[in-house]
């Protein structure tokens, strides 16, 4: 399967991996010995690791393991970054994504990302939402209309924000402006969301919002999540990977990560034992 | 975190202090019921107080610590073991205060003879090799030790299994010792539970510390 190419309004709105169960088998990311430098320090030391389809990964470990590197190679955030540079292969829906040839922009529309701290536009509700799709350059107002609507619904926030949708999206609490930033990604249809510490700026009510908005989502997209909340990796993943000074430690379901894991570097860490 | 590691081991101690506490409510019951001592017998049934204060404080302890360190892994195995570990030992130590309460019913001592047939000592030898295994592997976190356990209960298990036609025999041979002879039945009963009990708590040890789940699953 090839990552999606064409405008999204041409596209049936579900996902492929949804019409068609067996393409749940295949890997939604394949990533080879990867190995990243800024500058002289290498950040990342060798890593291999495939995540499938409509899962949830989280991603733990301290401060400067490498788990935010790792994490932005997927959608090629990493490139803007001062003295990058990377080795190895990454593979999204089979095709490998540092090919010269990629068009960066297209990869983003397909791997959405979402920020530690909420970032709306100083725009409007609405325009934060459908500000995604007019820089692709569609003008469909009735599917602008359409897909502003299903992405504000399928976050929680449309009963909350229905009758303001021209009030500033900086105006909405710290919570809400996190699910529009949601909705704000889940717009252009990508298949897999990264998620920097989502709730880290979160109170607790607004982070039991957006966990049960990452399961529900589930169903339909691929996250990966970075979180420092050893609990939430715990509630929301499926899976969970351990990485520690630029190597990946563990990498395994994320109840046997919790319960019984293989490695003492990983138990040391997620009992609070170091880092 | 410390005050995590410092809470768990706090834990640990009272855990320890329950496995002395039981083992020695256990022996002083023996004693009494051989001897027919009722004053020891006394002093078992008052300290059952003791054991049930130390039951609630591992359970608020335990309680605490889940809701305060939501624990993973061993820490999180370990909570789950000691709250049964120490549900199990309060049974045995109500084992030991129901043993003193016979004898403080018990008008009589019981013949030296039952006592033999029934191998009642090397019943109490058993268990006490059982605890002792047990004290160790918690203390030491020793898997190999806990193991031993299982073996020891299949001694217990044999001397029940041949306790009711030994009770019934010797009713036959003297009906005076009716009464006698089902007091030591129903004593060995709970002695063989103490063992079933004993091997619960084997089985949790080795799953705290090496992830083991044994429970249904070793044959009998």
């Amino acid at each position: 399967m090839e990552i999606s190419m064409e405008n999204p309004i041409k596209e049936n709105m579900v996902l492929d991996s949804v019409i068609d169960p067996t393409l749940k088998k295949i890997p939604k990311i394949e990533a080879k010995k990867i190995k990243v430098w800024y500058d002289g320090f290498n950040a990342i030391k060798g890593i291999d690791m495939t995540i499938k389809p409509n899962t949830v990964t989280a991603f733990i470990g301290p401060s400067g393991c490498g788990k935010s590197t790792f994490l932005r190679l997927f959608n090629r955030m990493n490139d803007y970054v001062d003295g990058f540079s990377m080795e190895g292969k990454i593979k999204i829906n089979g095709s490998n994504i540092y090919k010269k040839n990629v068009n960066v922009e297209e990869l983003r529309k397909e791997v959405g990302m979402v920020f530690q701290k909420p970032n709306p536009f100083p725009k409007s509700i609405f325009d934060n939402v459908a500000y995604g799709l007019r820089i692709q350059g569609i003008t469909d107002k009735k599917f602008i209309q359409e897909r502003v609507v299903s992405s504000l619904q399928q976050v929680g926030l449309w009963e909350e924000v229905k009758d303001d949708l021209k009030k500033s999206g900086l105006a909405l609490s710290g919570g809400q402006q996190q699910r529009l930033c949601i909705a704000r990604t889940l717009a252009v249809e990508p298949s897999i969301i990264l998620m920097d510490e989502p709730t880290s700026a979160l109170d607790p009510i607004s982070t039991a919002k957006i966990e049960e908005l990452i399961f529900q989502l589930k169903e339909k997209y691929t996250i990966i999540i970075v979180t420092h909340n050893m609990q939430q990796a715990g509630r929301i993943s499926d899976y969970t990977a351990f990485f520690y000074l630029g190597e990946l430690i563990e990498y395994n379901k994320t109840k046997n990560i919790f319960t019984n894991p293989e490695k003492q570097q990983t138990e040391n860490y997620i009992t609070g034992r170091f880092g | 975190m410390a005050n995590a590691i410092y809470q768990r081991e706090i834990i640990n101690q009272s855990g320890s202090k329950m496995l002395t506490l039981c083992k020695s409510q256990l022996e002083k019951a023996k004693v009494a019921f051989r001897e027919h001592d009722s004053d020891l017998a006394e002093e078992v049934i008052n300290t059952e107080n003791r054991v049930n204060a130390l039951d609630l404080k591992i359970e608020e302890d335990c309680e605490k610590f889940l809701a305060l360190y939501n624990p993973v892994a061993i820490d999180l195995r370990f909570i789950m073991a000691v709250r049964k570990i120490n549900f199990d030992l309060e049974r045995i130590a109500d084992h030991a205060y129901s043993i003193s309460k016979y004898v403080v019913d018990l008008d009589e001592p019981i013949e030296p003879h039952l006592f033999e047939k029934l191998q009642f000592e090397k019943m109490y030898t058993t268990i006490s090799t059982m605890f002792d295994h047990i004290t160790t592997a918690y203390e030491e976190k020793d898997v190999k030790t806990a193991r031993k356990v299982f073996k020891k209960d299949k001694i217990l298990d044999q001397i029940n299994r041949e306790s009711f036609s030994i009770i019934e025999e010797e009713i036959r041979k003297d009906s005076k010792v009716i009464r006698q002879s089902l007091i030591l039945f129903s004593v060995v009963k709970k002695l063989e539970r103490v063992g079933d009990l004993m091997k619960n708590i084997a089985e949790e040890v080795i799953f705290y510390i090496d992830a083991e789940v044994l429970k249904h699953k070793r044959k009998k």
